[in-house]
Order: structure tokens, then C-alpha cells, then sequence
């Protein structure tokens, strides 16, 4: 199993503990990712708020990169994913864009590399059997809330429905092969809050501190996500939530399900410390 | 030679405008086998038809052109007033100098006068080839057949028993009455469904002209209106026995098939059905229902409490041509106001909330119910439709919102009735097949034409009533159901049927009993005889289509009036101009 | 979700900025610019029948002077000035729940970037001066670096935006994770980003 792969900004910084988990279960799992060589940043909210060529132009930019490979391209930021879809559609729907870009890049678009997300890789081409040999740690007892937010399933049109977008199911079977315990709950494509992280904080305190408490009132331990922002809000704005609720990347639980080396490194970036939880249900 | 009228019509300026009519009569006055041409200003007027009367006397025409529309409009017409004048109406001839004439030419005048002419000519040429033809006269059985027991079924059961003749009923599940059945009371009157559908009933099973059969379906429809055979399929009450048929003669059939709601399941942002609290209207109304499965309590189906906060949704899955069903369903409006003063009644302190986009409440005293609804029960309308429903500790929380404030709004209750759109019911696009009738996108049934046909479909002999062929209520139903038994009636007040005899025959010295035209014909029209091995044509399925013509390597087959001596003929005249 | 306050038009038309008529309880209405921003958008707004669905789902509408709904319905009645000082286009945040949801298809969102592109095209402040402050750097970060470089990204966030002292202690505990790298990756095709830059911004299209 090869595609190329386009990590995004935040994998490197904000996310880096999504970044390592992500490449070491994909290694472990035989999923080769190939970086699309010398990326640029998809855009992500603030470019279609300010220039709607320039937010389809540069995630061109990168697909037009990614060709050479014919592999389909996998993304685990969902704002990533989100723009490089919504890039690839207009590439494939509209033939004068087609041109402009092709001209602009000089470059022949034959549309070989279709982006995908992390979350439906390891979903939906793994396949449980395959996932399910490799676990030697199940995460027996843990309960988790799936939580996918917004641009992962959204919107059906652009996604393809690789996952419901009203009740997606694709991360509790993931969570359930490593051995989880997922428990129903109603928050899993609410918003989190975005981009309004820092310039509107008092919003995501709102939105993120709902989800977190849902997951509380759901009798869960941790949530699960597959996206840096949206991890990234729910760690950080949990005021008035309690007792706080760790927010782990599907990688990193697959990771420990693995029992893939350098892990306390991922759960030391974290600002709610997973630690405590997981070794008080024997799980490290 | 037969003495031949040409009777060309100005239709005003609709063929004036583009033809010289006058220059058309000049051309044709002297045509072989023309004895009169003439124009006027609207032949199918009473002066129009008079004339043509008039001159099949005095001049003792053998064959009759008129130039005008299309036959499609006035064909009978102008046969009628031949016949009038003891001219046999096969005699008489359209020529379309309209809609494939002047409508189609109006630039160049010239050229249109042109073809006029000639194609007055060629259709002159065909009444020269002409026989004098005798309508077929075909038996007619005077049984109805009527699909599906609910109260449409049985109200046209009724009308078509009570008038004399005999009607089989025949619906797929275990009892009659359809969903009127499941409700509770009525809207304005709040009427106990189940006291109108006695009375129904009762008449049903008391009317020995009417034969039901339960758990039955139509497995196959052939034949024709006046003659059809019906193949009934009859299950047993018991899972392991195998369906026994029947075969029936009926000469019309009535679909009532009724209706279904979009399932929950289709709902992702309304629970898709995966919340007990989160029910839709029909499941509500049997809550309501005294003889319904909480014997009339209104009760969570989580836990059994009585619910003291319930939304009602309007519009779940109706114009939505995004997701659903693009269309109104016309009844929810209604029933939901019933629904909400019907919880309010029985629960006096309950709070409900209906959440609407639009009230569509066009009948007698319709109106006057909603607002009864909001003023005296103290039914919360909010215009806004709701984005999302779930439960969480107990509560179905709503996510909506207010159209005059502009506000989100969220509502905690315990109980949500959404009212889903009405659908045709399951299996009506199969059933359309096996009975050739058509549908519309949505597995509706078709009538014949949206504002004057609204109880027949396309297929002589079988008509529509009910919501099987488009969302409506209980009198609405009731009224068409009551039409098409007319209709029916109708029919079966004829001695016998009369069928244009313009259709295929088989010139047997020339058939060679080859069969090719027989799996030609789209209607199923021809089988080989048993003995004589010749191809026989079925004249009441006929419908003169000349694909059997066109398969018949001899040239046996031929239609009447438009056999190869006439097409020869015309042929001859059009290419004569050039 | 709190309802938030009950904001009417008419304590909006009086708090509005000067122009001419603001204090005019009765709107003039401008057919053609439902037909300007349809065609910026690429959105039939005209099929809004203002079931308030997109609303009722929208995550920050209750933080919003006016829901998506509303800004479709001010768009249709040509209320321009009013549109473009609404804090509405600034906090939504591309969520695409109202195109989900939408009946008729429309994607509230997209009419929200058309308006605010509109809104700095004609010299109108944001009415969230910081979202617009933060979008900014995000993108003077990618025009430099091709990449995002956080710190300086943020740094420049907080001088500009005046908000110099919140979050500290977040960004501080980020910091000291090691979440935030000092030095900026530059990618090496930054001719051709600058080169997209350069290219006039427009609507759709």
C-alpha cells in the first residue's frame, strides 16, 4: 500500500505528536507514504476568507506535485483535506480552471491522485483483519467518544461518503479492533470552533468545552480525533469542564495498541496529560 | 373516380397568416378527382362543419380533405358531421396543413403555400385508395377489479357495487382500511377514524356484490379495457405455505394502492431512527389511537413516562429536493395541528412545539383549526425547521431555529414526532410495470392530464384514486375515489366498446406463416393461428402502429386504409411536383 | 447553546454607521445585488425559501449579529452596507454544516467569503478586526515561508491585533512542549507562490 502522502503545517509543530504516530503506525501497518517533495501549505480557512483563487491555486499546487506518483494522496489534517478535495473537484468539474491552472503550473492535470483523509486509510483500504494481527496491547476497558468534527465528512459532496456525515462510524470499528470500547454519544460532527481559536477563544470555549463535557456526561475517558485542530482546541479550552478529558489522536491509540516504541514522547506533548488515564486502566 | 371535397381551413391566422389559403383551393380545384375545393375561416365551427354537410349532399362526394390542424384535434369532428351526412366518416381525411405547415414555415410563405398543395394532394390520394370502415365493436365484462383496501379501495368499491355490478377487492395485507386504520381521530372534527371506517367497512362486508380477498396481490394483468385477465397471488396465514392464484376477467381496475412515510432511517440529522424518543407521525398516531398499543396513553417509548414537553417537526424529508422529496405532502400541516391539540387535550399541563416553515391548511375550516391550535391550546408555532435531534440524559434535544428573530434556538423535550413525507406506497413502481401504467419520478401514479383527467391513467380502463397517485387527505380520497368509480360506471354503462378500425389485418394468400410479425408487435396484438398457420391480430390490442407492416417480408400485413396502394400513391403525388 | 440577545433591526439600523439613510427604519431594497454576489459566490441564494435549517446548525450563529439565513435574506433585499459590516461573514468558520444540511443546496459559507472579500475590496472595517488580523498573517506566513511558521505568525497576530496578553500562558506551555519550532522551514518553490500571491484576489471565478 503506497500514496503520497501531505503531512500539512501543523505535523511538524502544533500536531507533532499526530505527525510521529501517524508515521510510525503507517510504517508498522506496511502503508509506505511517499512526501509530496517540497509541499506548500494548503491555505486552510484563511486563504478561501480572503482570496478564493489563491485558496484553490495553492493546494494545486501540491496535487500537480503529488501526480507523479499515481498514487492517491493521504492527508491527516481534515482542513487539508477539505481544501485539496474541494481544489481536485474544480480541477475535474470546470475545464476553463483546468487550463488556467495547468497554464499556471505548467503542467498537465490528469487528476491520478485523489486525496483521501488518514482516518478513511486505515479505515476503509487497511481492513480490520489486517489491523487486527498486528494488535499486541489491546486497549481493553478504555472508553473512548469518536470525534470527527467538521471538514473530515463534510461536505458529502466533496467528501465522496467514505463516512456518514451525520453519524460516521468508520473510527469506533478502528477503536473496536484495537480492542476499545466505544460509547455512543452525541457530539461527533459538532464543530469544535475552527479557526476562531485564537482570535475568538471565548467561541471555542463554548463549542470545544460542550463536546468535552458530552464526553464526560457520555461515561467515556478520552476522545478521539483525527484532526489537529480540532485536537489542538479541545485540549486546550476545557474551562469549566470536569474532570478534564484527554484528547488522543486515533494514530496515538493505535500506536499503543501496536506497542510501537517512543510513545511517551507523543502523550508528553499533549497539554491534558493522557498518562494518568492510561496507566490507571493498565493500559501503560 | 371518386368525387372528392377539399375543405381548406383559415384556422384565423394560425394557417393564413403563413399559407395562401385561396391560392391552395385554385390549385386544387382541378386536381384529379377534386369535384370542389373551397376555403372558410374555422371549419370545425357549426358553419365549418355545415358546410362540409351541405356539400357532401349537393355535390354527392365520395371522399372528404380537410385542410387543418392536426388530426389529433378534429379528426373526429369532421368524421362525425361526414357521418351526419350519411358519408362513411373513413372517407374523410386530415391533411396537416398546421402544425406541420404554416407553424413550422412561418418565414418563408412562398414555400409553405408550396407544401400545403402538395401535401393536400398526396392526402387526396389516399381517400381515392380509401374503404368504408366499420368500427369494431368489442365485448365488455362488467366487473370491476380494485387494488388495495384502504379507504379509497373501499369507497370505489361501494359506489361500483351499489350500482349494480360486481366487485372484487383485492389488498395485500391482513385487513382492510390501509392507514386510516392506524389513526386516531380526525382532523377538524376529531371524528374517531376508526367509527368512519366501521361504517365503511360494514357496507363492504354486507354488499354481496363485493368479494375481497386479503393477503392477495395481482401477479400479472393482461388484456385490454372491457376484457382484462388478472392473475391473482393469495398467501395463507402461515409463512410455510406455499401462494395459491387464481385467474379473474374484469373490464376495469381501480389503483388505490395508498401511500407510505420515508422511514427514519433516512434522517442521519434527526437520529436516523437509532433514538426510541425520536418517533415519526404515523407511531404517534397510534399512541393516540384507543385502540391503538398504548390503549390512547401518550407514552415515551423509552421509558414509559408520559411526556410533558413534545416537538412536532414539520417538512422532515418534504421540499427537500436536496436530500428527500422535493415536493409538498400537503397533509402534515394538519395533522400535526391535530396531533398537537390531541397531546395538549390529554395532557393539559404538556407544553408542544411545532416547528414549521410554511402552514398549508386549504380546506373547509382548515384554517381556523391551526390558529385554534396556537390560540386555545397553546400550541408554540415556530417558524424555523430543525437542523438536528437527539437524546442525551433522557432528553430529545432539538436544534432549530426562529425565522423572525434570526436566532438559533434549542429546545430540551422528551419526546419528537416528525412528520416524514408521504411516499407511494412500497412496491407501486412494480406494481406500475405489471399493470403498464406509468408513474411520475416519485413512483406516483400518472393521470391522464394534470387538471381535466385526474382519475384516469394513461391506459384505458384503469383508473386512479387516492394517494397512490398523489399526497392528499381523507375527503380529497374520498372524492376521487368516488370519481373513478364513475368513471368506472361509466364505462360499464356502454352495451359494448367501440374501437377505431384503422389497425393491422393479415391477407392470408399472402401470409406465409413465417411469425415474424408477432414478437414485431409492442402490444402483444398477434399470435399464429393453431391450425391454419396463419398470423392472427388481436383487433381489440391493436393500436394500427404498422410495426408488424414494416416485419412482414410478403407484404401480407397491412393496415386498413394505409396499405401500400395507398402509400404508393402518395408517394406518386409528392414526387410529381418536382 | 445560548440564545443570545435578541438583536432587531431596528436597534441595528440606529447603532449602524453614518451613512446616508442609516437611520431609516424602512429598507430600500436593490434587486441586483442578490444577482452581484449569486454570481461572486457561484450560490443560487434565489432558492432560499428561509427555513432557517443552515441557522439552526450553524455552530457560531449564536455568537453572529445575523445567521447565515439572514445575511442570504439582507443579500436578497439588496441591504449591502448592512451586510458588510456584519460580524456574521467574519465568525463563520467554513464548517459546511449549512450546505450539508441545506434543502435547496445552497452553501451559506461560501456566500459568507464572497461577502467578506467584498467587504475589503470596498474598504469596509471587519467588524472582527482580529479574525481578519489573524487570516492576514496566516497568509503573509505562507507568502514568505511557504509553509506556516507559527511563532512568527502568532507573534505578529498579537502585535497587530492589540491583544497582547491573552493566552500567554497557552502559548507559553505550548512553547516549552516544543509544539511552537523557532525557525521557519522554507520551501524552495516560493517564486511560485509569490507568483500566486501577486494574482488579484476576486470572488469565484
Amino acid at each position: 500500500m503506497k500514496y503520497s502522502y501531505y503531512p500539512g503545517c501543523t505535523l511538524k509543530s502544533t500536531a507533532i505528536e499526530y505527525g510521529w504516530s501517524t508515521e510510525a503506525v503507517c510504517e508498522a501497518l506496511g502503508i509506505e507514504l511517499v512526501e509530496i517533495e517540497d509541499w506548500n501549505c494548503c491555505g486552510a480557512s484563511s486563504a478561501h476568507s480572503l482570496d478564493h483563487r489563491l485558496a484553490l491555486a495553492l493546494p494545486t499546487r501540491d496535487l500537480m506535485r503529488a501526480q507523479a506518483l499515481r498514487a492517491d494522496i493521504v492527508m491527516p489534517c481534515a482542513a487539508c483535506y477539505g481544501r485539496m478535495a474541494a481544489a481536485d473537484h474544480r480541477m475535474r468539474t470546470d475545464p476553463a480552471w483546468r487550463k488556467e491552472m495547468e497554464a499556471e503550473f505548467q503542467t498537465e492535470y490528469i487528476g491520478a491522485a485523489r486525496p483521501r483523509t488518514l482516518l478513511d486509510v486505515l479505515g476503509n483500504d487497511l481492513g480490520p483483519e489486517a489491523l487486527a494481527a498486528k494488535v499486541k496491547r489491546p486497549l481493553t476497558g478504555l472508553r473512548t467518544v469518536s470525534y470527527y468534527g467538521c471538514l473530515l465528512i463534510r461536505p458529502p459532496d466533496l467528501t465522496n461518503r467514505w463516512d456518514d456525515p451525520e453519524h460516521p462510524t468508520v473510527m469506533d470499528r478502528i477503536l473496536r479492533t484495537l480492542g476499545a470500547e466505544p460509547v455512543p454519544w452525541a457530539h461527533t460532527v459538532e464543530c469544535c470552533g475552527a479557526s476562531l481559536a485564537l482570535d475568538r477563544a471565548d467561541v471555542v470555549t463554548v463549542l470545544s468545552g460542550r463536546i468535552a463535557q458530552g464526553a464526560n456526561d457520555a461515561g467515556a475517558d478520552c476522545i478521539v480525533c483525527a484532526c489537529p485542530l480540532c485536537q489542538a482546541n479541545l485540549d486546550s479550552r476545557q474551562k469549566g469542564v470536569s474532570p478534564k478529558v484527554p484528547v488522543m489522536y486515533i494514530t496515538e491509540l493505535m500506536g499503543l495498541a501496536l506497542d510501537l516504541p517512543g510513545r511517551n514522547k507523543w502523550y508528553a506533548k499533549h497539554l491534558v496529560d493522557p498518562r494518568p488515564l492510561l496507566r490507571a486502566k493498565g493500559l501503560e | 373516380m371518386k368525387r372528392i371535397g377539399v375543405f381548406i381551413c383559415h384556422c384565423g391566422i394560425n394557417i393564413a397568416g403563413t399559407v395562401d389559403v385561396k391560392r391552395v383551393a385554385e390549385a386544387l380545384k382541378d386536381y384529379p378527382g377534386v369535384v370542389l375545393a373551397t376555403d372558410y375561416m374555422y371549419m370545425c365551427s357549426d358553419p365549418g362543419q355545415s358546410l362540409i354537410r351541405q356539400s357532401i349532399k349537393d355535390q354527392a362526394l365520395e371522399g372528404v380533405v380537410v385542410a387543418a390542424c392536426s388530426p389529433a384535434m378534429h379528426e373526429v369532428t369532421f368524421r362525425k358531421a361526414s357521418a351526419q351526412a350519411g358519408l362513411n366518416p373513413y372517407q374523410t381525411e386530415i391533411a396537416n396543413i398546421r402544425e406541420q405547415v404554416s407553424w413550422v414555415h412561418q418565414g418563408d410563405k412562398e414555400a409553405a403555400t408550396e407544401k400545403a398543395i402538395e401535401h393536400i394532394k398526396t392526402i387526396v390520394e389516399k381517400v381515392k385508395y380509401n374503404e368504408s370502415l366499420v368500427p369494431l365493436s368489442l365485448s365488455l365484462v362488467k366487473k370491476a377489479l380494485i387494488i388495495g383496501g384502504g379507504i379509497a379501495g373501499l369507497q370505489a368499491a361501494l359506489d361500483i357495487a351499489s350500482a349494480g355490478y360486481p366487485v372484487v377487492l383485492v389488498e395485500r395485507s391482513d385487513r382492510l382500511g390501509g392507514h386510516v386504520g392506524q389513526l386516531s381521530g380526525v382532523y377538524v372534527n376529531f371524528d374517531a377514524a376508526h367509527d368512519l371506517l366501521q361504517s365503511k367497512l360494514q357496507a363492504v362486508q354486507n354488499n354481496p356484490r363485493i368479494k375481497v380477498f386479503l393477503r392477495t396481490e395481482v401477479e400479472e394483468l393482461g388484456g385490454y379495457v372491457g376484457n382484462f385477465t388478472a392473475k391473482l397471488k393469495h398467501r395463507s396465514g402461515n409463512a410455510d405455505e406455499e401462494p395459491t392464484f387464481s385467474e379473474h376477467a374484469f373490464g376495469a381496475v381501480v389503483v388505490a394502492t395508498g401511500y407510505s412515510l420515508r422511514p427514519l432511517a433516512k434522517f442521519g440529522e434527526y437520529g436516523g431512527g437509532r433514538y426510541p424518543d425520536i418517533i415519526d407521525a404515523l407511531t404517534f398516531e397510534q399512541m393516540l389511537a384507543a385502540d391503538g398499543p398504548t390503549g390512547g396513553e401518550i407514552r415515551r417509548p423509552s421509558d414509559g413516562a408520559v411526556p410533558r414537553e413534545v416537538i412536532f417537526v414539520q417538512c422532515a424529508g418534504s421540499r427537500d429536493p436536496e436530500h428527500h422529496m422535493p415536493y409538498c405532502s400537503k397533509i402534515c400541516c394538519m395533522y400535526t395541528a391535530k396531533q398537537a391539540t390531541l397531546y395538549k387535550q390529554r395532557v393539559p399541563d404538556g407544553q408542544a412545539y411545532v416547528f414549521y416553515i410554511d402552514i398549508r391548511s386549504q380546506g373547509r375550516d382548515y384554517e381556523e383549526f391551526v390558529q385554534s391550535a396556537m390560540t386555545q391550546q397553546d400550541v408554540l408555532y415556530v417558524r424555523g425547521k430543525v437542523a438536528r435531534l437527539y437524546e442525551q440524559d433522557g432528553k430529545v434535544v432539538a436544534w432549530a431555529a426562529d425565522t423572525l428573530t434570526g436566532k438559533p434556538i434549542e429546545v430540551q423535550a422528551d419526546l419528537a414526532v416528525l412528520a416524514t413525507a408521504v411516499m407511494p406506497a412500497e412496491g407501486a413502481v412494480e406494481l406500475a410495470q405489471k399493470l403498464r401504467i406509468a408513474t411520475d419520478e416519485h413512483g406516483f401514479f400518472s393521470e391522464a392530464h394534470p387538471k381535466l383527467r385526474p382519475v384516469e391513467s394513461l391506459t384505458a380502463g384503469i383508473f386512479l384514486a387516492g394517494t397512490a397517485q398523489a399526497p392528499k387527505d381523507i375527503p380529497e380520497t374520498v372524492a376521487q375515489a368516488s370519481a373513478a368509480a364513475a368513471k368506472v360506471l361509466s364505462l360499464f354503462s356502454q352495451r359494448e366498446l367501440v374501437a377505431e378500425p384503422t389497425i393491422a389485418y393479415v391477407d392470408e394468400e399472402l401470409c406465409s406463416g413465417c411469425g415474424l410479425c408477432i414478437p414485431a408487435c409492442p402490444y402483444q396484438a398477434r399470435e399464429m393461428h393453431p391450425w391454419k398457420h396463419k398470423a392472427v391480430v388481436h383487433e381489440a390490442l391493436c393500436q394500427g402502429c404498422g410495426a408488424c407492416v414494416v416485419a412482414c417480408p410478403n407484404k401480407a400485413c397491412k393496415l386498413r386504409n394505409l396499405t401500400p396502394s395507398h402509400v404508393l400513391a402518395m408517394m406518386d403525388a409528392y414526387l410529381a411536383e418536382v | 447553546m445560548t440564545a443570545g440577545a435578541t438583536a432587531s433591526l431596528a436597534s441595528h439600523t440606529r447603532t449602524q454607521a453614518p451613512s446616508a439613510g442609516a437611520t431609516q427604519a424602512v429598507l430600500r431594497v436593490d434587486p441586483t445585488f442578490l444577482r452581484t454576489v449569486e454570481s461572486l459566490s457561484h450560490e443560487n441564494i434565489r432558492l432560499c425559501y428561509y427555513c432557517l435549517k443552515c441557522t439552526a446548525g450553524c455552530p457560531t450563529a449564536y455568537a453572529m449579529d445575523y445567521g447565515p439565513a439572514h445575511i442570504l435574506k439582507l443579500v436578497q433585499l439588496g441591504q449591502k452596507d448592512r451586510v458588510l459590516r456584519s460580524s456574521a461573514i467574519w465568525l463563520c468558520v467554513g464548517c459546511e454544516t449549512c450546505w450539508t444540511r441545506c434543502p435547496n443546496g445552497i452553501a451559506a459559507g461560501h456566500v459568507m467569503d464572497a461577502l467578506k472579500q467584498m467587504a475589503l475590496r470596498e474598504g469596509y472595517a471587519p467588524a472582527e478586526r482580529r479574525v481578519l488580523v489573524l487570516h492576514r498573517q496566516f497568509l503573509n506566513s505562507i507568502r514568505l515561508f511557504g509553509r506556516v511558521h507559527e511563532l512568527s505568525m502568532l507573534a505578529l497576530y498579537k502585535l497587530l491585533s492589540g491583544d497582547l496578553f491573552t493566552d500567554l500562558d497557552l502559548g507559553a506551555r505550548m512553547f516549552l512542549r516544543g509544539k511552537i519550532p523557532i525557525l521557519p522551514e522554507r520551501i524552495k518553490g516560493m517564486a511560485k507562490i509569490q507568483q500566486l500571491f501577486r494574482k488579484q484576489p476576486r470572488g469565484q471565478g
